[in-house]
C-alpha cells in the first residue's frame, strides 16, 4: 500500500466530527482506549502489589540489598526517567510533524529502556548467583550458601515477591520497547528483533533464565508482525502520543517498585 | 462527510474467510461470540447432567464416559462451572448480544477499534480450546472448582487433574482475562466516542448503559485476577508460596512454607463477585428494553434505572468479602462486608420495583421475548431474596458451601442470566438474521424451562439448610441425608427434563434462521436505532449515513403521537428528556 492512503487513514483518526456526539472526554479514541487500559493494567500491578505488602506485613521481612544493588537500581531509575524525557521529547517532534527528531527521540527512548532490561538482567543474574533464587530456576554452577540463599529458604515469599514483580515490569518495560520500535520503524523493526533475539538466546549460556525468557521477544515478533499486517500504516503525532502514555505508566510504575522492592531492603 | 464515515468504516470484506472468519465486522463477531457461548453451554449442561446422574446413582457406567469416579465428580463440577461462569454468562451477553447491538443502537458503524474486536473473540476462542484440552490430558480435568483456592489448586500432587489439567485451567482464565480486557476497552471508548448526533449518554437505551457498565466491571476486575492467575501459576510450577503454607500431602511435607490461601481468595473474589453482576447487568438491561416495548409504556424511571446499575457497578468491587465470612478474616470486616453487601440489595430493589411498575396497568403484549424478561425478574427476585441471608456472619456460618448457596447463585446468576439470553435471542434473531422465532414453540421452550429451573433449583434451598454439603458426590452414602433423597431424584428428573427442552430451543433457531418467515424491519414495534435500518443490518449499519437521534429510548404511549411509540429518530415528539 502506498503511503499516502496510509498517512489517509492514519489521520483520520475515528474521523467522526459533526454527526456525532462530542467525545465525552474531548479525546480522540485511542487515547481513550490506552488510557483504559493503563486504569486496568494499574489493577494488575495493584494486586501484584497487594501480593508483596499482604506477605510482607506479615513476615519479618529481609533487608539484605548493598550497596552495589542499590547503585544499580538507582542507576536503571535514571535510565528510565531519561526515557520519559526523551519520550517527551519524540511527542514534540512528532507535533511538529518533524519525522526525523520524533525518529531519534524514540530510538533514544529505546535506548534507554534496553540500557534498563539489560542492567535490570544482570543484577538479577548476579542475585541468582549469590543465592537468591525460586526452586523452578535453573541452577547455575557455584551458587554459594551466602545471605541470599539463606533467604530463599527461610522467607521464600522474599524471592517470589521480588522476582514476581520485577519480571512483569520488566515484561511491561520489554513489550513498551518493541512497542516504540514499531512506532519509530514500522516493518523495518521486525528484522532487527529477529537478530536480537536470535544473538541473545546463542549469547545468554543454558544455565540463565534469560536463556528461557528472551523467547518473549519471539511473541513480540509475532504478534507485531500479526499487526502490521493488519494495520500497515504510518504513524502520526497521535500514535506517538499514545505509546508515549504507555511509556509513561510504565516508568511510573517503577517508582513504586523501586522504593517497595529495594529501598525498603537496603542493608541498614 | 459521508466520506469520512467510510473513511473509518474499514472497506467492505472481501472474500469467505475476511467475511466470515476473520471478519472485523462487529455485527459478525457477535454471531461469532454467540455461537461459541452456545456450544460452550451444550458442553456445560452436559456436564451438569452427568453430575446429576452420578448424584442418584453413583455406580453405573456411562456410554462414552465410564465411570464416574468421587474425583471425576469434581472435575465435571469444575468443568461445569468454569464454562457456564466465563464462556456463557460472560460471553453471550457482552460479547455477543452487546457486540452486535452496542453500536447499532448508539448509531456508530462500527466499534471503535475493530482490529482488536477480532483478536479478542478470537483470544476467547483460544482459551475455549484451552480449556477443553484439559479433559484431554493425563489425569483429566481439574478438581478445585470454579473458584481454584488453593492449597488444592496450587499443588501438582494434590490430586488427579491438578497436574497439566490445573495448568491448562488458569491458562486458560488467563487467556480468557485478556480477551475480556480487550473487549472491555473497546465497548467503553464506542460508547464515550462515537455516539450519533443527539445520542446523548442520557438518551441511551438501558441495554447500551448495561454493556458499559458492564466493561467498566470487566476492565476492572479481569486485570485482577489475571495477577492472581499468574501468581497461582507461579507457585505451581517455580515453587514459590504464594499461596501455599506448610503442607503435608499424603504424608509427604510440600516445598512450600509462609504462602496464604487467604491471598488467593481475597484476589480472586475482587474479580469474582464484580464477575456475578458481569453476568447479570446485561439481562438486567435486555429485560428493562423488553419490558418496555411489550407493555407499550416507557420504562419506569429511567433515570433510577441508570442511577441503580451505577451504585450496583460501584459496590460490586466493595463486597467480595461476603465469600471469605468462613475464612478465618477478622469479624470486623465480616462486619462491613455484610453492611456493604446490604445495601447493594437498595439499587436491585429499585430496579425490580422499576421493572413491575413498568408493567403496572399495561397493555402487555406476552410474546416470547416478553415471557423470558417477565421470567428474568421473577428468578431475580427468587434468587436475590435468599441474597440478605447469606449476607448474614451469624447465617452464612451454617449455609456455606452448602446447597442453599447452589441454589442460590443458580437462580441469580445462573438461570435468570440465561433467561435475560434467551430473551435476547427471541427478540434480536429476526434483526440478526431477518427471520422471525417460532412463537408457539417459543412458548413451549419457555413454560417447560421456566417450570424446570424452579424444580431443580428451589429445592436446594432446603437441601443446604438440612445440612446437605456442596462439592460432594456421594449423597446415597450418608445416613441423616438419605431422607433428602427423594428431593435429589426430584432434582435430577426435572434437570433431565429442562435439559432436554432445550432441544426445542436449538431446533427452533436453526429452523428458523433457515426457514421462519422474513421478518420486517420493526417486528415488535420498538423505538431504539437498530430498527430503524434494514434487516439484516449492511456492512456499515445504517447505509451510509448516520442516524441523527431526537428522543429518548423509550417512548410508547406518547399522548398525540400518530402511533403508540415514537422512534428515537422520529423528529422530537412528546416528551423529550
Ligand atoms: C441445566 C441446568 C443446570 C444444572 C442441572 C446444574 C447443576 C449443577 C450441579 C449439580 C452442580 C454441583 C453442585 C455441587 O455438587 O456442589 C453445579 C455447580 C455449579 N453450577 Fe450449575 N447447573 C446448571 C446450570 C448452570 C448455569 C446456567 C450456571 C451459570 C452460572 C451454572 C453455574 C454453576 C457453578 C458456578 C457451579 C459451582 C461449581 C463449583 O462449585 O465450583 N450452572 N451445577
Ligand atoms: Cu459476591
Amino acid at each position: 500500500m502506498a503511503d499516502a492512503t496510509l498517512q489517509h487513514t492514519a489521520t483520520a483518526g475515528h474521523g467522526l466530527a459533526g454527526e456525532f456526539e462530542a467525545p465525552l472526554f474531548g479525546a480522540y479514541s485511542k487515547k481513550v482506549g490506552m488510557w483504559l487500559f493503563l486504569a486496568s493494567d494499574s489493577l494488575t500491578f495493584g494486586a501484584l502489589l497487594f501480593a508483596f505488602s499482604y506477605n510482607r506485613i506479615y513476615t519479618v521481612w529481609p533487608t539484605p540489598f548493598g550497596k552495589d544493588s542499590i547503585i544499580n537500581a538507582t542507576v536503571m531509575t535514571a535510565c528510565l526517567l531519561s526515557s520519559s524525557l526523551t519520550m517527551v521529547m519524540a511527542v514534540f517532534a512528532a507535533q511538529r510533524n518533524d519525522r526525523a527528531w520524533t525518529r531519534n527521540w524514540l530510538l533514544a527512548t529505546m535506548a534507554f529502556g534496553t540500557a534498563f532490561i539489560v542492567l535490570h538482567g544482570m543484577e538479577w543474574t548476579k542475585l541468582i548467583h549469590e543465592g537468591l533464587t525460586l526452586p523452578g530456576f535453573p541452577k547455575p554452577a557455584g551458587q554459594d550458601a551466602g545471605e541470599f540463599a539463606k533467604i530463599s529458604t527461610g522467607v521464600p515469599q522474599f524471592a517470589a515477591t521480588f522476582f514476581g514483580l520485577t519480571a512483569m515490569h520488566m515484561l511491561h518495560v520489554t513489550i513498551g520497547v518493541i512497542y516504540l520500535g514499531v512506532v519509530a520503524l514500522r516493518k523495518w523493526f521486525l528484522p532487527i528483533l529477529g537478530v536480537i533475539w536470535l544473538g541473545a538466546t546463542f549469547l545468554i549460556p543454558a544455565d540463565n533464565v534469560f536463556h528461557y525468557a528472551v523467547h518473549a521477544l519471539l511473541l513480540g515478533l509475532i504478534v507485531a508482525a500479526i499487526i502490521l499486517f493488519l494495520k500497515p500504516k504510518v504513524y502520526d503525532a497521535h500514535d506517538v502520543e499514545v505509546c508515549g502514555l504507555y511509556w509513561h505508566f510504565v516508568d511510573l510504575v517503577w517508582m513504586f517498585i523501586f522504593p517497595l522492592v529495594y529501598l525498603m531492603s537496603t542493608k541498614i | 462527510m459521508a466520506t469520512s464515515v467510510t473513511a473509518h468504516a474499514h472497506a467492505g470484506p472481501q472474500g469467505f474467510i475476511r467475511k466470515y472468519i476473520f471478519s472485523l465486522d462487529h455485527k459478525v463477531i457477535g454471531i461469532q461470540y454467540f455461537f461459541l457461548a452456545l456450544t460452550a453451554v451444550w458442553v456445560g449442561m452436559f456436564l451438569s447432567l452427568l453430575m446429576r446422574i452420578h448424584l442418584l446413582w453413583p455406580g453405573v457406567t456411562l456410554p462414552l464416559v465410564g465411570d464416574i469416579k468421587p474425583e471425576t465428580y469434581l472435575s465435571l463440577l469444575t468443568m461445569h462451572g468454569t464454562i457456564m461462569v466465563f464462556f456463557v454468562l460472560t460471553t453471550a451477553p457482552q460479547g455477543g448480544f452487546g457486540n452486535y447491538f452496542l453500536p447499532i443502537q448508539i448509531g456508530a458503524p462500527d466499534m471503535a477499534f475493530p482490529v482488536l474486536n477480532m483478536l479478542s473473540f478470537w483470544t476467547t476462542f483460544v482459551a475455549f480450546v484451552v480449556i477443553i484440552a484439559a479433559f484431554f490430558v493425563s489425569g483429566g480435568a481439574p478438581l478445585h472448582g470454579w473458584t481454584g483456592y488453593p492449597p488444592l489448586s496450587a499443588l501438582q500432587s494434590a490430586g488427579p487433574g491438578e497436574g497439566l489439567g490445573a495448568d491448562l485451567w488458569i491458562t486458560s482464565i488467563a487467556i480468557f482475562c485478556l480477551a475480556s480486557l480487550m473487549g472491555a476497552l473497546n465497548f467503553l471508548t464506542t460508547t464515550l466516542d462515537m455516539r450519533a448526533k443527539g445520542m446523548t449518554m442520557m438518551r441511551m437505551p438501558l441495554t447500551v448503559w448495561s454493556w458499559f457498565i458492564t466493561a467498566i466491571l470487566g476492565l476492572l476486575a479481569f486485570g485482577v485476577l489475571l495477577s492472581a492467575g499468574i501468581l497461582l501459576l507461579m507457585d505451581r510450577n517455580m515453587g514459590t508460596s504464594f499461596y501455599v503454607p506448610l503442607v503435608v500431602v499424603n504424608g509427604q511435607i510440600m516445598g512450600h512454607k509462609g504462602g496464604s490461601p487467604l491471598l488467593w481468595q481475597h484476589l480472586f473474589w475482587f474479580f469474582g463477585h464484580p464477575e456475578v453482576y458481569i453476568a447479570i447487568l446485561p439481562g438486567m438491561g435486555v429485560a428493562s428494553q423488553i419490558l418496555s416495548t411489550f407493555s407499550r409504556k416507557p420504562i419506569f424511571g429511567y433515570k433510577a434505572m441508570v442511577y441503580a446499575m451505577l451504585a450496583i457497578g460501584f459496590f460490586g468491587f466493595m463486597v467480595w468479602g461476603h465469600h471469605m465470612f468462613m475464612s478465618g478474616m477478622s469479624p470486623y470486616s465480616a462486619f462491613a462486608f455484610s453492611l456493604l453487601t446490604m445495601c447493594i440489595g437498595v439499587p436491585s430493589a429499585i430496579k425490580t420495583f422499576n421493572w413491575l411498575g413498568t408493567m403496572y396497568k399495561a397493555r402487555i403484549r406476552f410474546q416470547t421475548p416478553m415471557l423470558y424478561a417477565i421470567g428474568f425478574v421473577s428468578l431475580f427476585v427468587s434468587g436475590g431474596l435468599s441474597g440478605p441471608f447469606l449476607a448474614q456472619p451469624v447465617l452464612d456460618i451454617q449455609l456455606h458451601d452448602t446447597y442453599f448457596v447452589v441454589g442460590h447463585f443458580h437462580l441469580i446468576m445462573g438461570v435468570a442470566a440465561i433467561f435475560g439470553m434467551f430473551a435476547a435471542t427471541y427478540y434480536w434473531v429476526p434483526k440478526m438474521f431477518g427471520r422471525m422465532m417460532n412463537e408457539t414453540w417459543g412458548r413451549i421452550h419457555f413454560f417447560i424451562t421456566l417450570a424446570g429451573t424452579y424444580a431443580i433449583f428451589m429445592p436446594m434451598h432446603y437441601l443446604g439448610i438440612a445440612g446437605g454439603t456442596r462439592r460432594y458426590s456421594q449423597y446415597t452414602e450418608v445416613a441423616y441425608l438419605q431422607k433428602l433423597m427423594p428431593l435429589h431424584q426430584f432434582m435430577t428428573y426435572a434437570a433431565i427434563i429442562t435439559i432436554a427442552a432445550q432441544f426445542i430451543f436449538v431446533i427452533n433457531l436453526f429452523w428458523s434462521i433457515f426457514r421462519g418467515p422474513k421478518a420486517s424491519d420493526n417486528p415488535w414495534e420498538s423505538t431504539t436505532l437498530e430498527w430503524t435500518t434494514a434487516t439484516p443490518p449492511p456492512h456499515d449499519n445504517f447505509g451510509g449515513v448516520t442516524p441523527v437521534v431526537h428522543n429518548g429510548p423509550y417512548e410508547y404511549a406518547v399522548p398525540g403521537a400518530a402511533r403508540d411509540f415514537v422512534m428515537q429518530t422520529d423528529p422530537a415528539a412528546g416528551t423529550t428528556h
